[in-house]
């Protein structure tokens, strides 16, 4: 890791060019350690750093280092951090977009917080919110540049955050475009379509950079096909594209679809990052639920692959190795894109490459990574009651007494998912897969009797009546049972943020109750705490003139933590 | 599925109407567009910042109109409406359906990609003229300015899947009154009185779907969003008993609670925050609603229609 002078950002950036790239790609590739240089630290999607000044022993003395609140907007004042005020000119703020900004992020309220990734390389944060990307000095959270995209529109509901790949940086919008930007100074260097607005998709997906490809998923809401793209670093231009369910009569899975227009409008949409395997050059990620989402008798009785299911495309070609379906025709939008964390571990008395993955229905998969193979089963919530089983495969079967009801049917878990996009974690030192819980229940009413049934998400009213409990959840990965839990007290309908571990022996999420805590991540018992409002993104930690800090976004704030 | 096949002859009947009558009128048109921020399969998240599920799955109730997402198609000039709507009666509507969601092997054009980027016919017209073989799709030899009408007509309905327009549920009351009654007095009557704190309780809903959320869950998370009645119940508050190193107890209604802090309003209406060191001070919540809470997990929906139809009597 280059150390850089803590005096001056311009002194960051000048040396950062001087030693040439920003990043280099086989940082990519390393384990997480120093810098945070994608979407969950490092390919594995474990969040489990290797650093350990910050320890069981000494974290309680973690002292807040600087606070940067960041103001998405075509606003012309930059973010000052802490201490700053007044102290250096305003940052340059970079106006992009092929819309008016008019229905930008603050018509949509709930688009102001940080719920992505806050990549750091090179003393460097970049950070984003939907239509903003901004770059801070680590040292102290001041912004060097904000780039602000005027948006057509699309839903905002958040950004995962962006991709690094040498000097330059790539952000999704909620329009559809994938934009490149000069990381050095916020200026763009191109934008292009990755999906086509007029079906109502939108974009929210953290880019991943493997090799020269730039990976890329979307979102829609509508009954449009969901699919993954590849795209050049360099250009923009289209390297190959994976859809989710068949789009031809003869594609395979095209027999558990009514047919090939339901097939076509199926869903299936990738929106949140995937996990990369460089042996096997294999992308693991998890799909999308079916649509239309809940009169779903327009799909057919059948899976209605390769929906809400874990599948594995080779990088080099974007073709389909293996798959296997963690929802099979879902009828409550329980879609399963929540991150796949790969582990190399023993299984059985032999090591084995692994994924595994806890899915929004309340069910936990570990698989064989390099085949596919189904391995474990096992169910993370005592209240899910929308299956009555797992079949022979190791699938959860669905009950369709609870798909819903004009009377309403009482469900388990509201649309949310007993967990939803907060990043699991996994630590090797415990052997335990780490992931927020949210035992809630809500009742689904049919209120669409048209027999061609809604489109989208429509067709139901679904109406929460009450959350049992919210956890902090650890899963051993050898048999699928819970190891143990940490209930947050009270019934609050919030949980858990997404999660970190270090090898520190430190299990850091943000509480229902607005504090950062950490844990032990041998049992759950807190250790160290502080309140600052919900945590809204995944903490994240790395190595900075020599000492390892603590990264927390709470809405529009980012803290550092680090030790005197 | 547990779908009647009464709407659906409907809409067959409607489209001979259509057919003949080739009236003009304007399409049914839908209320503003709700916020696009739920159910994206992104979890909503509360201002607040925290992931939440049950609470946020509504909208927040802003009082005010959000602005569409998505661009709708400019409005066009009625007459035209009229006019497309004629034609497509005649020639679209038996295969497509009378409001173009589907019909007799057609597919549903709102979806249709082809429609959604079809600006003033230009696309749509192409595939009239030359038709889908292959599909099944006739060609038809209409003039531009009729396929114009005919896009029109198509581009003025509402393109999303919370189209508010079609929600129109029947009634929820599909349980059983006198099994419910049976029901409630083996599940309900050890803490309810209907004489009692429900005396009256189904005249109190003018909604059976906000009867049944509110006795299922009272003051829960069903309540309080936006266009839906709230009735006035009585919810016991949440209190809790915090016992202090020296023995003393201090009770109140919960404010909030973690691991590191409780609050709680006293008698008195004093806020009073306590520190928390793991068991230190010992902190017991009383909950009124963990009955409530507790049978989620063992009620038949069955069971919960029954009861609703039965409390739907209680006037």
């Amino acid at each position: 890791m280059r150390r850089l002078l803590s005096s001056a950002s311009i002194a960051a950036l000048a040396s950062a060019c001087l030693l040439g790239q920003i990043l280099n790609p086989a940082l990519l590739t390393q384990r997480l350690g120093d810098s945070w240089p994608t979407y969950s630290g490092d390919y594995t999607g474990q969040r489990y750093s290797s650093l350990t000044e910050i320890n069981q022993s000494n974290v309680k003395n973690l002292t807040l280092a600087w606070t940067s609140k960041v103001t998405p907007g075509p606003g012309e004042q930059g973010a000052s951090g802490g201490g700053r005020r007044g102290a250096r000119t305003a940052a340059p703020v970079i106006v992009g977009g092929e819309g008016t900004g008019e229905v930008g992020t603050a018509a949509f309220g709930g688009a102001t917080r940080i719920v992505g990734a806050t990549l750091q390389v090179g003393g460097i944060l970049y950070t984003s919110m939907p239509d903003n990307a901004w770059a801070l000095d680590a040292h102290d959270g001041h912004e060097l540049w904000h780039y602000f995209w005027k948006t057509k529109g699309g839903t905002h509901i958040g950004n995962r955050g962006l991709g690094l790949w040498g000097n330059w940086l790539y952000m999704e919008t909620p329009d559809d475009y994938l934009v490149c930007l000069d990381a050095k100074t916020g200026k763009e260097r191109w934008h292009k379509v990755i999906s086509d607005f007029n079906q109502q998709y939108f974009s929210t997906m953290s880019p991943i950079v493997v090799g020269n490809h730039i990976i890329v998923g979307t979102g829609n809401d509508l009954d449009a096909p969901g699919f993954l793209q590849s795209f050049d670093p360099e250009t923009g231009d289209l390297q190959w594209k994976w859809f989710a369910t068949p789009q031809e009569k003869n594609d395979p899975g095209i027999e558990t679809w009514a047919n090939v227009d339901a097939a076509r409008h199926g869903g299936g949409h990738m929106w949140i990052p995937g996990s990369y395997d460089p042996e096997t050059h294999l992308y693991i990620v998890g799909t999308g639920n079916p649509t239309p989402a809940y009169t779903a008798h327009v799909r057919g009785e059948g899976d209605n692959l390769y929906t809400c299911s874990l599948v594995a495309i080779n990088v080099d070609t974007g073709k389909l190795k293996w798959w296997f379906q963690t929802s099979p025709h879902d009828t409550h939008d329980f879609d399963s894109t929540q991150t796949p964390i790969l582990v190399d571990a023993d299984f059985n008395g032999k090591p084995r490459k692994l994924v595994l993955q806890a899915t929004r229905n309340g069910f936990y998969f570990t698989l064989d990574r390099v085949t596919g193979e189904h391995l474990v089963t096992g169910k993370f919530t005592e209240t899910a009651n929308w299956d009555s089983g797992v079949d022979k495969r190791g699938e959860p079967v669905r009950n369709p007494k609870k798909d819903f009801d004009i009377g309403g049917a009482l469900v388990s878990p509201a649309n949310g998912g007993i967990t939803n996009w907060p990043p699991p974690a996994f630590s090797p030192q415990t052997g335990l897969f780490y992931v927020p819980q949210n035992d809630s229940y809500a009742m689904y009413y049919l209120t669409e009797t048209d027999p061609r049934g809604a489109m989208g998400l429509g067709g139901k009213e679904e109406l929460g009546v009450a959350t049992l409990g919210n956890y902090l959840t650890a899963i051993d990965y050898k048999t699928g049972k819970v190891a143990w839990r940490h209930r947050f007290p009270g019934n609050t309908t919030s949980g858990s943020s997404g999660l970190l571990t270090t090898a520190g022996h430190l299990l850091f999420g943000g509480d229902a109750g607005g504090n950062i805590v950490a844990y032990d991540p041998a049992n759950g018992k807190p250790i160290w705490h502080s309140h600052l409002g919900l945590v809204s993104a995944a903490p994240e930690t790395y190595m900075l003139d020599g000492h390892q800090y603590l990264l927390i976004a709470a809405g529009d704030t980012l803290f550092a933590f680090t030790l005197y | 599925m547990r779908l009647t096949n009464s709407t659906y002859l409907g809409s067959i009947a409607a489209v001979v109407l259509l057919a003949s009558f080739a009236t003009a009128q304007d399409p049914k048109q839908s209320p503003p567009q709700k916020p696009p921020s739920t159910n994206t399969g992104n979890t909503p998240v509360s201002p607040a910042g925290a992931p939440a599920t049950t609470q946020a799955a509504q909208p927040p109730n802003t009082g005010r109109v959000r602005r569409s997402a998505y661009p709708e198609h400019p409005p066009a000039d009625p007459a035209a409406i009229a006019r497309g709507k004629a034609v497509f009666g005649v020639n679209c509507a038996f295969c497509h359906g009378s409001d173009a969601r589907g019909g007799e092997g057609g597919p549903n054009l709102i979806r249709s990609e082809l429609v959604l980027n079809d600006r003033n016919g230009e696309l749509i017209g192409e595939v009239v003229h030359n038709g889908r073989v292959d599909k099944g799709m006739p060609k038809f030899n209409l003039p531009d300015a009729t396929i114009s009408d005919i896009a029109a007509y198509v581009h003025s309905f509402k393109v999303g899947g919370y189209d508010e327009s079609r929600h129109q549920p029947p009634s929820i009351l599909v349980g059983d009154a006198k099994t419910g009654q049976a029901d409630f007095e083996k599940t309900c009557a050890g803490c309810h009185s209907l004489t009692g704190d429900l005396k009256g309780f189904g005249a109190k809903f003018s909604d059976p779907k906000i009867l049944q959320q509110t006795w299922l869950m009272p003051g829960g998370s069903g309540r309080g969003f936006p266009g839906q009645q709230v009735a006035e119940v009585h919810v016991p508050p949440t209190t809790v008993t915090v016992t202090l190193p020296d023995g003393q107890k201090v009770e109140g209604q919960l404010g909030r609670i973690d691991d590191f802090l409780v609050t709680l309003t006293d008698s008195e209406g004093n806020e009073r925050s306590f520190r928390r060191d793991g068991d230190t001070p010992r902190v017991e919540i009383h909950d009124a609603l963990q009955p409530h809470r507790e049978l989620l997990t063992k009620y038949t929906d069955k069971e919960i229609h029954d009861l609703t139809a039965f409390l739907e009597t209680v006037k």
